[in-house]
């Protein structure tokens, strides 16, 4: 029922009717994916709306650092897990997948649980690379909580959303409305968003992942403006709760806390980092190998890539010169183009 | 990445239930972040269900949706 088209017609119709000149962002690689796949993006720009894809790729904004540091562990023989996009992507000396090749043992799990079981069934040190924003925090925290193996730790890349969209907000981004992610917010609830709209006035809506979700949400946001009103809504009612999940929510605060961290494209954002707290250090791989880690160099981005330009919303794919040349899904050269979720990925993927 | 599937309970027990996605696809997903129980549609993220999908809310999306467009 959130594919009908005739009331998709009726809201662009009432869209245009508007006349608006607005600039909206979301920050959700399957969002980017919904108006890629169905042509929103065109629908909407005849409609005066231009929407970009902000910091919304778990994956992407991941720094090259980070994935250093996990090459290096496979290296010194640790078995290393990862997601299928997090282990296809190229840092300056390799990827995981890579590194099989050499002979090193890095692995694809589906959940982490499947990394714990791998775990139990070696004596041989396994790290799980965590990515993931506050929809998979919760997936790992239920595993260390539960008192995982011995030789089992994570190296912990997972984020938070809230601080980094204030960090756009505080660089000066000019955007006009926000569509906050769906599966995020599942997690996290209404609350977090709603400092940004009484400190920065900013309308949000909350959107599901069909394209009428996505539809519903950019009227919505434009009734909003029309109004003069700034609030938080939720258009994707039948997953999202005022509360979000009291469980989940509960395990990330015992388990995570927040520290400062670089994302891609990004300096350093107060407070967007999920660290993994002293009760639970003997699984943080952090400080499990600090000795091999601390030497870990920051390669910076991969030479011509422009993630980082991208993620801020500054840039689309096709002005990266390496867009669809030297740069395709077979052979990445940046985040973007591995993960599903990044745009550059969405963007060869759909033209 | 946050990607997440919705898929029906068909069995449930301790924190795993095998999940039906429809397709033909019956996988076993953790439950310890949610309360479901058999016959409930859930959301599952890497291996998780990270939530319920209720048909309720997706009826007040739809009334508010109507409302909108008689404005
Ligand atoms: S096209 Fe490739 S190189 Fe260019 S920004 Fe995207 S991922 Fe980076």
């Amino acid at each position: 029922m959130f594919r009908d088209r005739t009331i998709a017609r009726e809201i662009i119709k009432r869209l245009k009717a508007m006349e608006l000149e607005l600039r909206i962002m979301h920050v959700c690689g399957t969002h980017q994916d919904t108006i890629v796949r169905y042509g929103l993006d065109y629908l909407l720009k005849d409609c005066g709306i231009e929407v970009r894809q902000g910091p919304g790729c778990p994956v992407c904004v991941t720094t090259s650092l980070e994935f250093e540091k996990a090459l290096r562990l496979a290296r010194e023989g640790i078995i290393v897990t990862a997601f299928g996009d997090v282990y296809r992507v190229p840092s300056s000396t390799g990827s995981l997948a890579s590194l099989r090749g050499e002979g090193f043992d890095t692995r694809i799990v589906y959940s982490i649980e499947d990394a714990v079981s791998l775990a139990k069934d070696t004596t041989k040190e396994v790290v799980f690379m965590g990515v993931g924003f506050e929809t998979t925090a919760p997936t790992t925290a239920s595993v260390l909580i539960n008192d995982p193996p011995e030789n089992f730790s994570v190296l912990s890349c997972h984020r938070y959303v809230p601080p980094a969209l204030k960090a756009l907000l505080e660089m000066g981004m000019e955007i006009d409305g926000l569509i906050e992610p769906g599966h995020v917010s599942t997690i996290i609830g209404i609350e977090p968003y709603e400092e940004l709209s009484s400190e920065y006035n900013m309308p949000q809506v909350i959107a599901g992942f069909e394209p009428l979700d996505m539809l519903i949400a950019i009227y919505m946001l434009a009734l909003q403006i029309r109004r003069g009103e700034a609030k938080v809504e939720n258009e994707y009612e039948r997953v999202v709760k005022r509360e979000g999940n009291v469980k989940a929510k509960k395990l990330m605060a015992e388990v995570f806390e927040p520290v400062d961290v670089r994302w891609r494209g990004f300096p350093s954002i107060p407070s967007s980092g999920m660290s993994i707290k002293k009760e639970f250090e003997d699984w943080d791989a952090s400080k499990k190998f600090e000795d091999i880690l601390g030497d870990v160099a920051d390669p910076g981005e991969p030479e011509g890539c422009i993630c980082g330009e991208v993620l801020k919303g500054i840039a689309d794919p096709t002005e990266c010169p390496l867009f669809a040349q030297a740069c395709t899904p077979d052979h990445p050269v940046g985040p973007c183009m591995v993960s599903v979720e990044g745009m550059c990925h969405i963007e060869y993927k759909y033209s | 990445m946050c990607l997440a599937v919705p898929g029906k309970i068909i069995e449930h027990s301790g924190n795993i239930a095998k999940v039906d996605f429809g397709d033909g696809t019956v996988r076993n997903v953790n439950t310890m972040l949610v309360d479901v129980k058999v016959g409930d549609y859930v959301l599952v993220h890497a291996g998780f269900a990270i939530e319920k999908v209720s048909r309720e809310g997706a009826e007040e999306t739809l009334k508010l949706l109507k409302q909108m467009l008689e404005e």
